[in-house]
């Protein structure tokens, strides 16, 4: 999607920071400063292994948790110190889907308790009977049948429970959602019927998505625009064919040579994986968070944070390998 | 109100019927409804007590017939002041159940409330009740309501104060831990998401999925309180005498036990009963609540 079609963003954060505080003056840093920009009805997808801040991410966009620092802008208002209060008719514009649907659903609720109970919060009807039928509609736009609205949640499958979750996501008209690993509870099958739903959703009412996953297949399929995060940094962003034809970032490189390839010939080749472990984020020191497990590593990757520079149109990386050229 | 232009979707919600649906559920569980007719007797009983057999019989003494076996003229015998016992269990256990019930649910409201304040607020709201409650559960129980009833004298309101002085403090730990377990879960998070108050957090998701752990151990205390109850008329802090009362029977059965053993058998009989039916009828109650168990 052409991005200059668009002339503001729709949510846009600078240096973005969440820090979780362990101890007196040791701090995790979870995430640590992210800049992106995300324009109305595109998806920006956002890869990285676990444990790397995705998901904090995500919930630090919506408040869901407090930022340590930098700045969040919705609409272009400045989001960051919003109280609990002021986000709640804010609310209505993002919201969150889960990834676990089992946990992410009252298990004492039953299904059309759990996809109404936002329109109820908002008062978005007058009637009791008017919120009913639009969350019955709003069973009927992500393919659950009526016949469940008074099932409880675990009579349902995986893939239906993540439909409500959907459902209850979409039941306020939001511009925004962020998808967290919506589909990796989910078996193969039915993760492409999620998915190809929530990309319908998307086109009927232009919403914006983060989506958020570790499977690269997932968000080639999704995404307009691929961010890659190592540790709580953004190492990679780039338009999603770009990013898997050149790749530019070894991490970006190392992820996508991970990707199992149906090829005969490279049956008795071996992966190219990366070797160690993820450094912690306790505390961190300066230079580039990915030195010790890459393989192109020099000296002056320890010493020094790599700038998060433009290296094509729309693609950007934090390498000096890339960015000294 | 059902028939409007939405009738036909709002007609596919039928939360109106939950009432009918936990009744359809509880009625599944044979010790339930065994436990609820035993409680509708026994309950029954003890309401129609002036009906049955005037009161005047379970006060007034008659030396003549004391420590009388169980016969036709006193069904459960007589006591070692001549009294009727038949008449005295009926009308004292209106006062042992009636303290039971009204302490057990008192203490479960107070000690619930907080426990959930203290669990879903945390920090210092939590370390500030819990704190409190130290206090409270370092004074050896029985002494704490002693002094309590010392305080204020011996009557039924007294012993209910009492009562749920000493027994809130379970709830509060109890209920404070599964909140800390459920204020955790994801669909807390979601709820906020949807711009859910505190409130209705606490009101719509966290208590109904905590209910099941508060109503088993609302009606295992019931019976503990009746027990409990005679521990104080024993000691001669219940209802004052010549009131009758369940655990004061069993007290002034004790000199008796070797000579009129039905002294001691009808009191306890009916505590057995009484506890046994309130702990089936819980045990179906938290079944017929969770949706997790419906067929």
């Amino acid at each position: 999607m052409n991005t200059a079609t668009h002339s503001k963003p729709l949510l846009e954060t600078k240096g973005l920071k969440k820090y979780f505080k362990i101890r007196k003056n040791v701090n995790l840093h979870a995430v640590d400063g992210i800049d992106l920009e995300l324009y109305p009805g595109e998806t920006l997808g956002v890869v990285g292994e676990s444990g790397c801040g995705k998901s904090t991410l995500g919930r630090t966009i919506i408040k869901l948790l407090e930022p340590t620092g930098g700045s969040i802008l919705f609409n272009g208002k400045d989001i960051t110190n919003y109280s609990v209060n002021q986000m709640r008719p804010l609310r209505r514009e993002m919201q969150i889907i889960f990834q676990d649907p089992y946990s992410s659903i009252d298990p004492r609720k039953s299904v059309i308790e759990i996809i109404s109970e936002y329109s109820f919060i908002h008062k978005m009807y007058s009637s009791k009977a008017q919120t009913f039928s639009k969350a019955v509609e709003m069973m009927e736009l992500v393919g659950l049948a009526k016949r469940y609205a008074n099932s409880y949640p675990h009579e349902l499958d995986g893939g239906r429970r993540q439909r409500i979750g959907i459902a209850r996501a979409l039941s306020l008209n939001p511009k925004f959602i962020v998808c967290d690993e919506p589909v990796s509870a989910l078996d193969v099958s039915v993760q492409a019927q999620n998915l190809n739903l929530l990309m319908d959703l998307q086109d009927n009412f232009s919403l914006a998505y983060i989506f958020i996953t570790h499977d690269l297949s997932v968000v080639k399929h999704i995404s307009d625009i691929i961010m890659v995060m190592y540790l709580g940094k953004c190492v990679e962003t780039a338009p999603s064919d770009e990013l898997f034809i050149n790749p530019l970032h070894p991490y970006t490189q190392a992820l996508l040579a991970a990707i199992p390839k149906p090829d005969i010939t490279m049956r008795n080749k071996e992966f190219q994986l990366i070797e160690g472990e993820v450094t912690s984020p306790i505390n961190m020191k300066p230079g580039c968070r990915f030195a010790s497990r890459c393989p192109h590593v020099m000296d002056i990757c320890s010493q020094e944070d790599p700038e998060f520079l433009e290296a094509a149109p729309g693609h950007r990386v934090a390498c000096f390998l890339v960015n000294d050229k | 109100m059902k028939n409007n232009e939405n009738g036909s979707d709002a007609i596919l919600y039928k939360k109106e019927n939950q009432f009918k649906e936990i009744w359809r559920r509880f009625r599944k569980s044979k010790g339930a409804v065994i436990g609820l007719i035993l409680f509708i007797v026994i309950a029954g009983g003890l309401l129609a007590a002036d009906l049955i057999v005037p009161y005047e019989k379970a006060v007034s003494q008659n030396f003549g017939a004391r420590l009388a076996p169980p016969s036709m003229e006193y069904p459960f015998g007589t006591d070692g002041y001549g009294r009727d016992a038949f008449a005295r269990l009926l009308h004292g256990g209106r006062t042992s159940l009636s303290i039971a019930l009204l302490a057990t649910f008192s203490s479960a409201i107070i000690g619930s409330s907080l426990g959930a304040i203290a669990g879903f607020f945390g920090g210092k709201v939590d370390n500030l009740i819990m704190r409190s409650l130290d206090i409270f559960m370092s004074v050896p129980d029985i002494l704490f309501t002693m002094a309590v009833v010392y305080a204020l004298g011996p009557s039924f309101t007294n012993l209910l104060i009492a009562l749920t002085l000493a027994y809130f403090t379970n709830y509060v730990r109890l209920v404070r831990s599964q909140v800390l377990n459920l204020a955790e879960q994801d669909y807390v998070e979601a709820a906020r998401a949807g711009g859910a108050k505190n409130a209705r957090i606490i009101i719509s998701h966290i208590i109904p999925n905590a209910i099941g752990v508060i109503i088993v151990n609302t009606t295992l205390n019931v019976a503990k309180i009746i027990l409990y109850e005679s521990t104080l008329s024993f000691l001669g802090l219940g209802m004052p005498p010549p009131h009758p009362e369940w655990g004061l029977m069993l007290a002034e059965a004790r000199e008796f036990m070797r000579t009129a053993p039905w002294l001691m058998f009808f009191p306890s009989a009916a505590i057995v009963f009484t506890a046994a039916s309130i702990n089936l009828i819980g045990d179906g109650m938290r079944d017929a609540l969770d949706p997790h168990l419906k067929s």
